[in-house]
Formats: C-alpha cells, structure tokens, sequence
C-alpha cells in the first residue's frame, strides 16, 4: 500500500476555486432573482413549514385586498419577506456552489477521443460515445476523455482542473497510480487509458452535480428534523385554529389576519427556512476543502464516528526515516562521528542521507558542503548489494574511506578490512532496533590501518508536529484513533506511543484492516478511514466513511463515499468535525427557532385578547406600543432573524472539540437560552421603531 | 404549629416514604418483568385461558393484544352495566343509558375513571366490585405492560421481540398490584375507611332529618382507586368522602398509594436497561415537575389568592377541614400530576392558579409523574424528543442508551405529542363553539366557563378523571364526546409507544464514547423538564390565557 507524502502544508489558493469562508451581503442581492423564482408553490411545497407560511402569505393578502388597511398590508408584505428570506438563503448557498460548477463544466471535454480498434489502429469518437472497457489513447497535450485506468505507458498529467493543484502528477499503468480522471490533461508522453466510467457518470460530472447541488437529497438526519418540524407545524396550526372558538365563546372572535400572523410566528420558520441551506453549506464546506462526499450520508456519518483508523505513513509521520541522533563509539566525540556520517551523505540522494546532513548542521553546527567543493572526494554511491554508501577522501596521510550503512552490511566492512567492530557500538545497534528505530553505523578507515566503527546514527520515523494535540483532542470528542502500519509491532508501538494514538495495527495486511473495521462496528461504533490503494477498496467501501485519495486507484474512489483531491490523509480530522458542525448547525437553530416562541407568545396574546380581558396587559412584559404594532413586531422580527441567521447557516455554528457534556451546556446556553432572551429584545426595538410610523 | 411548617412536614414525610420504598418496588418490579418463571396461579390462568406464556411478540402482534383484551373489556363492562338490575347486589339500581353505559366502560378501561354519574348511587356492589375494580387492576396492568415493553425495547438488541403481554399484564396484576392493594386495603381499613356489604341504611342526622347512608366493599377499591391511579370513587365526593379518606393520616396514605408505582417505575427502567442512572434523571424530572406543582398549588390556596378568598379569610370552598388548604394541595398536584383523578377537594372551586396548574399538570401529558406505566412511557417519549433536539448540538446523530433516533423514530414521536393536543383542543373548541352545549354543561360564564370545558377535555383525553365540577358532563353528547377522547387519548399512543419499542429493539446499539450526549446528570435532567414545559406551554399557552391566566391576573 502506497500513501502520498504530503505534509502539512498550509492550504494553498487554487485558481478556480470559490473562496471558501466569508459570506458577504452582496451575494443576498444578487440570489435575489433565484428567491424569488422559488416562490413557485410547486417548490414551496416540498419545505412543509414554509408552505405553511407561504399558504398564509397568500391568505393574507387576499385579506388585505378584501379590508385594506396599514396593518393588514404590513403583516401581508412581511409574510412574504418571510419566505423570500427562506428562499435566498438556499440560494444563497446554492451560488456559492454554481461558480464552480461553471468552472468544472469547462473542463468537461467534447474533443474526440482515439479509441483502439485492433492492433495498432484506432478511430476518432466523441468523448460521450465511450464505453466502459474501451481503449483510448492520450497523447501529450491532450485532453483525458473519460475516467479510466492507465493500462499501457507512463505519463505527465496536469490535474488542475480537477484538484486546483498545478504541479502535475505522474500516471503510470499498474500499481496504484494509474487511475487518470476525465478532463485532465496529458502533458508528455502517450499513455493507453482503459475507460471505466459510462458517460455522464464520470467523476467530474458528478463533481458538478455535487457542487450545483441539483443532485443533492436530503440527508437521513434532515430528514427526520423535516419531519419533527412538520409535526410541531401541525401542532401550532392546532392550537391557532382551535383559538378562534375559543375567542368565539369568550366574547372576541379576532381577525384571521391576526390568527395568520401569530401561526407563522410560532411555527418554526428559522430552522425551516435556513434548514436546506444549512445541508448545502455543509457539502460546500467540505467542497471549499477539496473534499468530493460523493453522499450527504456520510458527511453525517462522519460526524458520527468513532474510530478513526489512520495510516501511520504519511499521515502521522513524515513518511521517511530521518536521522534523530548520533552515538558514538567508545572513545570518540559526538562531532568526529558527526563530521563522518555527514562527509559520507553528502552525495546520498536519499531522504535519510540528506537527513544526516541536516542534523550535522543543526546540532552540530557542521556547514553543509556540496559534494563538489570536495575535489579529492570520490563517492561511493548505494547499491542493493554493498547495502552502504560513503566517501573516498584522498588526503595527505593516506586514503581516508567511509562508510555508513546498514549494521551487518557496514560491520561486514569493517571485519574485512581488519578491523573489530567493539562491542558497544553493537549494544547501541540494538538498542536504537529495541525502540523501534533503524540503526545506520558509521565506519572509517585510515590508510591501510584497520577499519573501525565510528558510531552509529538513529535513524526514526518522525511524527509530524501539533499530532499529540489533535489525538487529545479527537478523544475529548471522544473518537478513538487507530494507526495502521506495515511496521512491526515494536516500531509501531514506539510511534504510537511518541504519537499519542490510542491503538495501533502492526504488520497490517488488507484482511486484518477489514476484519478491525468489522470488530469496531460490530460493538456499535462508526469506523472512518483512508486510502487509496486497490486492497483498500474492501475495507473503504466496509467503513462508514471512506475517504479516497484522488491519487489513489479507481477501484479505492468507486469504493469510498469521499475524495479527497488533495490527496491528504490528515484531511480525515477535518472531515469529522465539518459532519460535526453541519449537525451541530440544525440542532442550535431548531433550539433558537423554538425558544424564540415564548417571547412571541408575550407579544401577541396579550395583543389578541386585552380588549377582552384587559389584565392580560400584565402578560405584554415588553410594553409594546400598541396591540397591532406588537402582532407586525413579532412578524417582522420572524422575518429578520432568517435573515439574520443566514452568514451562521452557510458558516455554520462555531465548533471547537470538545467532551459532549461540554459542548451540551454552551449551545444550549447560547442558542437555548439565546433564543429565549433574543426576541424580547428584537421585537421590543421593532415596536420603538414601528410606534413612530402612523397608520398603526 | 404553622399550617405551612405542616405543610412541609406533610411532604417531607411524604417524600421520604417514597425515597424510601421506591428503590426495593423498583427494584422488584424489574425482576417481576424480567423473570421468566411462572408461578403456579399464573400457569392455571394461562392453561385456562390458552396463553402461550413462552412466546414472544413482536410490537405488532403485543400492540393486538393490548386492543384486543381492551376491546372485549369495554364490550364486557358495557354490558354488566347495561343489564345491572337483572344481577345480584345492584342494590335496585337501574341499569344505565347506553350513552352513560358507553362513556364508563370506555373510562374505567382507559384507566381514566371518568364518572358521569355519582358512584353511590349509579352503581350496585357487584358492579362495582366485579366490573369496575377489575377494570381498577387490570387497566393499570396494561399501563405497565405498556411501559415495561418500551423500557425493554431500549435494553434489547437486534430483535423484534418485545415480551408477551398477556404474561406482562397476568404478573403486572398478580404480582404488583394485587398484593400492594391488598395491603393498602388493610391499612385503610385501620385507618378507618368502611369495608361491608350493607345496602343504603337510614339514620337520623342531629337536625332531626333523615339521611341515606351507603356502605360496601369501600377499602378494596379505595386502595386500588389510587394505587393503580384509577380514581373513580365509590361515592360522588370521592377521596373527599369520610367513608373513603376519614382522617389526614388515610389522606397522606392515599397520597402515597397515588405516587408510590409512578415514582418507583423509573428505578425498574433504569435497572432493566443496566444504567441507573438514566432511571435517576426520569425520577428527578418527574418529581422536579410534581414538587413544583405541589409548591404553587399550595401557596395558591393556603394563600387564598383572589378576590373572593381574600374576603372569606381563605380559600376554603370546596376543602374538607380535616385536610385543610395544604393536604387538598398536596392531593391535588398529586392526582393531576398522576392521571389518577381522585380528589378530595374541589378543583373547580380552588383558585385560579391553583385550579390553573391542575389543568396545566394533565397538559403536561401526565408525566409528573404521569399514571401507573403511562407516565414512564410518556417521559420516555419525551426523553426521546428531548434527546433529538439537544443530540445534534453535540454535532451527532441522537441517540438515546445507544439506540439511533432516526425518521421512524421521530415521525412516531412527532404522532405520539400531536394526539393529545388535537384531541383535546379540538374536542374543547367544538363544545365551546357550540351555544347549545355550552348551555348544557356549562355552569359559569367568561374564563371560568373555558376553563371547565377545558378541564373536561383536559381529564378526558389524558385518562386522569377529575372534573371540575361546574361541567355536567352527564348528557348524551359529552358522554358520547369524552368518551371518544378517552379512547383515542389512551389506545392512540399506546400503539405510537409500541411501534417506537419495535424500532427500537431491532436497533444494535451504538458505542457510548465522550461523544455522546450523556441522558444522566443535571444538565440533561433540567433539558427534559424544559423540554416537557414548552411542548406542553406552547401548545396550550393561548387556550390558558384565555381561561385561568385571565382569570388569576384579574
């Protein structure tokens, strides 16, 4: 199994990418259009509670057609603006979306395509009458006609398009690189790509369809909050209509413009209208990431879960061995050792060799020198053979040769040239083993004296920096992380230890993956991984959620329900805690959008019902102006809180890990007891501004 | 001593009982359900009645049983009343008219003990004893099986079994309610409550007239009355009767016997599902929500707020002396907050917030601490609600002891608070819209006039029984009216109860990490009581300002 190395890096700009974050008033302004043209009730009917409010829009302004007057024109022009509001919000963040789906479109190829025909032949087709299994053949310079794995050749490619990343990537037949997307451009070479996506079903139409939104459904969660909200719906508009009877028989039936505006006040239209655009911000979110949740299942899921299984190499660690420290032998300096392990790396290509030299120079303050200012040097490069690389130094008492490499290889060395390795640079070799480390030993030898081991160098896998704290904090929020490694069991115990991951998985093979994920869930919990080799698709496709890189094989994409573009492994933590807020969001503001019921109780029944009973006044808490600017604050306050709560729906509420008890008692402090204080003073401020209009 | 140190010393030892026994009741009552023997009364009842005491029924088939014995119960009862003169000990009662006959068989089977009529003089011996005590037992039975079949839906995993309710409602009665009652009865009996045969018996009051006195078999369907939170008395003044309750000790006994399942049903759920302290935060809940009812009825009336008490020097209209403002109090919140209905005191004439909180204890769907079994399982339900809302604010999807509250789950809870509500405003606001039935039953004008209509329907749709009385409930409409609203207000929701057990129980549960919302501690305890308050609050905010809030601001 291969990972990608890709470090920390701070995310980059991508050229044709929306930015992400930030929501601006003009873009109210210029959804306005789309808002409006929602107001078709055939789109208004599948959001129950703000049909409700559209059915009552259209009943009150035939009410005001039939008893003109301010109020009745006021509350009716105000119940629009309500589903207006609903309706930019969604297209509002549905926008956010569209650029980008335009940008991809234009990536969409319509150039023919060089399908194989037999031996050596092939013939020009439109890119959409490919078949799944067709032969194509890409040259450098054009485009990639269709999704597919690389079957012959080596290749270049330019994947902006896709990724936003410009540095382009190599695509090779077998392993795990070869699977090339549609729309991607072949920059040198001729490669023979096998077709596996049917058209219109490639992974940048269905990246289109993502970020548009026109493919998106509702999600398990949103589908049961609709549901509760309907439900809370029909009991308001119970407990509105059964209020006429009863003001009936106390003596003062009231108005249905009145009974209108005080059911649209107490159904919950906050959540109603923001609760679409809150889903399609949560996949923009993870779009704005360069994450593909090829299902809004799973952005949930993700914020369910419980173990995360990571991949030690690359994700955890830098991927590469770097040398740690320098152990001398008896007798010798930490810088003589030093000098000698930096001279013989000083040619050494190789991530560990250029590791060495890096830590000559910053712990010992050796400065770094090119391989060429040492005239009187001759390199002795790596082979699988002598598994040891070094320098020969021609100097004025003779040739000074070193050595460095693997233990046996290097103490070989040394024995045959006359030496005899001692025995504390052999204790130093398996301690620096017994830890989980790999030792390089270094050697020299002086003329035709015999050669002796030097030291040895620690080389260890290092593990990314700021890693402990994100695994603290992934298990206050009470996620389980797992490392995977191929290593063995005293390494990856020592990693784990150094990294702070709860668990480890040694010497992993694909099954052992699979039969892990199966054990988690089988005790209830929801497993996420990553991945991107072909014996990752079983268990991608068995986790909860699976996140394929894109660089990975096709078979990995096919069977995750994410990718990530950028191909980064960490990108999981990200992942769980945008399918946290995303929930998080509907949760705070169907609490808000409740509780903002009681401070609208005490606006409008004392409203409703003071002239009948004129100590109801006692319950008008806010001593509002007048009982009809009291009932059009409360309509009007319902309007502007969606309004208001719109840049939360898209940015959603702020997250921050923490234990579940905690996070309880700050939403509930803030959007439950909020959302109780809130509109008293709201309604209370539109009644100071209403009181100086006349006609009211 | 003050009446208030009284008062408190009143609850304190009542409360202290409870805290007492609930732990050993709950706990018993966790092995009565759990246990898979059956003793050999048991084993005859299920050879003669051909149960299969060993099968397993799924929410469906145990949703049957539970129509199908109500159904034959309301059929059985209907008849015995409608052929009383014809059977021994009717005492010369006639029988009744179909409408009274319909609307007491359906009460005393949904539990709600509703009586149109005036027990001492409606109903013979046998009726009562064979006929309606029966009914006392066995519908509080239901009422547990009911609940007990929820609570092991949640302890259960991967199965689409929820128990057996004939095995549920044979130990429910046998092994819980018979032998309680039984010695509740005894102790009622000490305490002076008649226990006899005898027909109506003349005396000669100290004024020189005559007077019809009644006894009979008073004790034993006293002790059941309360303890299966029934409440249909066997006198017309029920619990007020110095026949029924002679002295403040058999009242606080009778207090006792209201609370005593009701408060002990959360430690049977939270040893069922092996987490006690999930039974810990319901029991908090429930008696947060009946303390505070306790506490403003009774400041309401020892205060004697309004106009007219402050000009009596009290609000004693409607109390019996020997219990005073603070044990009619006491009484009051208890068997409004239960939906047990008996009173020994009249709410109707209590002052408005004080009659204005039994009316709002029903609304709240009778969980503080709601009827034998029905109360569990409707906090549970509301647990469940509470649990979805607060759930996603820890950004996950809810879930409640590890099962997944998903659309199933929702939609049937969203049903199960929709029924009530629509039951009761929709049966209220016929009446009131509607001269001729206000004429009919309706005793005083304005806010008060609302209020009795609503009370009706308030006690009606949520099996509690109390009225108050200014509403003559006893023509053919309200009797046809309320007793629809009975049915559907009990048999309603149990089915919602059981399709949510079904869900539930196939469920697997889902790990409980540091990520889930805890359902224990205080801060879900206070989310629940908030949660039970603005369901209730928001639904019938606007009906309440129209009757007791307008009444009590005046």
């Amino acid at each position: 199994m291969t990972t990608t190395v890709r470090t920390h890096q701070p995310t980059r700009a991508h050229p044709n990418r929306v930015r992400a974050g930030a929501f601006e008033p003009r873009q109210l302004w210029h959804s306005l259009p789309q808002a409006l043209a929602k107001l078709d009730p055939r789109h208004q009917v599948r959001y129950p509670v703000m049909f409700v409010v559209w059915v009552g829009s259209v009943a009150s302004t035939v009410l005001a057609v039939l008893h003109p007057s301010v109020f009745s024109w006021s509350i009716a022009a105000w119940l629009w603006v309500t589903v207006v509001f609903a309706n930019l919000a969604e297209s509002v963040a549905e926008g956010r979306g569209k650029a980008q789906a335009d940008s991809l479109r234009a990536a969409r190829t319509h150039t023919l395509a060089r399908r194989v025909i037999g031996e050596g032949s092939e013939e020009a087709v439109p890119a959409t009458a490919l078949q799944v299994g067709d032969l194509v053949v890409v040259e450098a310079g054009e485009v990639i006609p269709s999704d597919g794995d690389v079957v012959e050749g080596i290749a270049s490619v330019d994947e902006s398009a896709v990724t936003g990343e410009s540095a382009p990537v190599i695509r090779e037949s077998g392993g795990d690189r070869s699977a090339v997307t549609g729309g991607t451009k072949v920059l040198s070479d001729r490669i023979v790509v096998r077709i596996t996506a049917r058209a219109g079903e490639t992974f940048l139409d269905r990246m289109i369809g993502l970020v548009e939104g026109s493919t998106r459904q509702k999600t398990p969660n949103e589908v049961a909050l609709s549901l509760l909200l309907s439900g809370l719906t029909l009991v308001f508009l119970l407990a509105v209509v059964t209020l006429q009877p009863f003001a009936v028989y106390s003596g003062q039936a009231q108005s249905l413009t009145v009974l209108v505006a005080l059911l649209v006040c107490l159904i919950p239209t906050t959540i109603g209208g923001l609760l679409s655009a809150i889903g399609i911000a949560g996949m923009d979110r993870l779009i704005q990431r360069n994450v593909m949740a090829l299902s809004g299942r799973a952005v949930e899921a993700a914020g369910d879960v419980d173990v995360l299984l990571l991949d030690k190499t690359g994700t955890i660690t830098f991927g590469n061995r770097q040398a740690a420290e320098i152990i001398p032998a008896e007798g010798l300096s930490e810088e003589k050792v030093a000098e000698a392990a930096q001279l013989s790396s000083l040619a050494d290509e190789t991530p560990e060799g250029r590791s060495i030299v890096v830590l000559a120079k910053e712990r010992y303050g050796m400065r770094a020198r090119f391989h060429t200012q040492l005239p009187n040097a001759t390199f002795v490069s790596f082979t699988a053979q002598t598994r040891m690389s070094g320098v020969d130094l021609s100097e004025r008492d003779g040739l000074w040769q070193i050595r460095k490499g693997a233990a046996s290889a290097v103490m070989k060395w040394v024995r045959d040239n006359g030496g005899h390795p001692t025995a504390d640079v052999g204790r130093a070799v398996d301690a620096i083993s017994a830890s989980g480390g790999t030792p390089l030993v270094v050697a020299e030898r002086l003329g035709e004296a015999p050669a002796r081991a030097v030291g040895v160098v620690h080389l260890k896998d290092v593990v990314k920096p700021g890693m402990r704290q994100r695994f603290d904090e992934l298990r206050r929020m009470g996620i389980r992380t797992v490392m995977i490694t191929g290593d063995n069991a005293l390494t990856a115990r020592a990693i784990a230890e150094e990294a702070g991951v709860d668990d480890f998985l040694a010497e992993a093979t694909p099954e052992d993956k699979m039969a892990l994920i199966r054990r988690e869930q089988a005790g209830g919990r929801l497993v996420a991984m990553t991945g991107d080799g072909t014996n990752d698709a079983p268990a991608l496709a068995q986790a909860d959620v699976g996140v394929a890189m894109n660089t990975g094989t096709s078979a990995a994409k096919e069977a995750g329900n994410m990718v990530d573009l950028d191909s980064d492994p960490t990108k999981l933590i990200e992942i769980v805690a945008i399918g946290k807020q995303l929930l998080i969001t509907r949760g705070a503001l169907t609490t808000f959008s409740i509780a903002n019921d009681v401070a609208k109780y005490f606006a409008i029944i004392p409203a409703m019902f003071v002239g009948l009973y004129p100590q109801l006044e006692q319950l008008n808490v806010m001593r509002l102006s007048s009982p009809q600017s009291a009932v059009l604050a409360a309509v009007i306050f319902n309007a502007l809180i969606i309004i208001a709560l719109v840049p939360v729906a898209l940015r959603g509420v702020r997250y921050r890990p923490a234990h579940a008890s905690a996070m309880l008692r700050r939403n509930l402090l803030i959007y439950g007891l909020g959302g109780l204080v809130a509109p008293f003073a709201g309604i209370k401020l539109i009644d100071l501004v209403l009181s100086f209009l006349p006609g009211l | 001593m003050s009446p208030v140190v009284a008062a408190v010393l009143q609850v304190g030892l009542l409360v202290g009982l409870l805290a007492l026994v609930h732990v050993p009741l709950g706990d018993y009552m966790a092995r009565v359900f759990a246990g898979d023997r059956h003793t050999r009364v048991e084993r005859l009842v299920y050879r003669v009645a051909g149960i299969d005491a060993g099968a397993d029924q799924r929410w469906s088939v145990y949703a049957r049983s539970v129509l199908a014995f109500s159904f034959v119960s309301v059929l059985g009862l209907y008849a015995f009343l409608r052929v009383q003169e014809h059977l021994p000990l009717s005492l010369g009662m006639p029988a009744m008219g179909s409408d009274g006959a319909w609307n007491t068989a359906v009460s005393f089977v949904t539990n709600t003990n509703w009586q149109w009529y005036s027990g001492e003089s409606a109903a013979g011996h046998l009726v009562q004893m064979a006929g309606l005590t029966v009914q006392n037992f066995v519908s509080a039975a239901v009422g547990l099986a009911v609940a007990v079949a929820l609570v092991r839906s949640f302890a259960r995993t991967g199965t689409d079994r929820l128990g057996n309710f004939w095995v549920d409602l044979v130990r429910g009665t046998l092994r819980i309610l018979l032998p309680i009652a039984a010695l509740a009865a005894v102790a009622l009996i000490a305490g002076g409550v008649v226990q006899n045969f005898t027909g109506p018996t003349e005396i000669t009051t100290l004024a020189g007239g005559t007077q019809s006195m009644v006894g009979g078999p008073i004790a034993s369907q006293e002790s059941i009355k309360l303890l299966g939170t029934n409440g249909g008395g066997f006198f017309n003044a029920n619990s007020a009767h110095p026949f029924e309750n002679p002295t403040a000790w058999t009242n606080l006994l009778q207090i006792f016997l209201i609370l005593v399942i009701p408060f002990s049903l959360p430690r049977t759920f939270g040893q069922m599902v092996g987490d006690r302290r999930q039974g810990v935060a319901i029991v908090a809940v429930m008696a947060s929500l009946w303390g505070a009812a306790v506490a403003v009825i009774s400041w309401a009336e020892m205060r004697g707020l309004g106009a007219v008490p402050q000009l009596a020097g009290g609000a004693m209209e409607g109390k019996e002396a020997r219990f005073g403002a603070a044990g009619s109090a006491l009484f009051a919140a208890s068997t409004t907050g239960t939906s047990t209905g008996a009173v020994n005191s009249f709410h109707d004439s209590f002052t408005a917030v004080g009659g204005g909180v039994t009316l709002l204890n029903m609304m709240l769907g009778e969980v503080a601490p709601g009827g034998v079994g029905a109360g569990l399982y409707g906090m549970l339900v509301l647990a469940v609600l509470a649990v979805f809302l607060a759930g996603l604010m820890v950004g996950r999807t809810p879930q409640y002891l590890g099962k997944k509250i998903g659309r199933t789950q929702v939609t049937l809870v969203a049903l199960y608070i929709l029924t009530m509500p629509a039951l009761l405003l929709v049966g209220a606001a016929i009446t009131a819209a509607t001269p001729a039935l206000v004429d009919a039953s309706v005793q005083d004008p304005g806010a008060h006039g609302l209020s009795e209509i609503l009370y009706a329907y308030a006690s009606a749709t949520n099996n509690n029984g109390s009225a108050f009385a200014g509403f003559a409930a006893g023509t053919p409409y309200q009797n046809t009216a309320l007793g629809l609203g009975m049915l559907f207000g009990r048999f309603v929701p149990i089915v919602l109860v059981l399709a949510l057990a079904g869900s539930l129980a196939g469920q697997r549960p889902g790990a409980t990490t540091a990520g889930t919302m805890p359902t224990h501690g205080p801060v879900f305890v206070g989310l629940l009581g908030f949660v039970v308050l603005v369901v209730a609050g928001l639904t019938f905010f606007p009906a309440l300002a129209l009757a007791p809030i307008a009444e009590a601001l005046l």
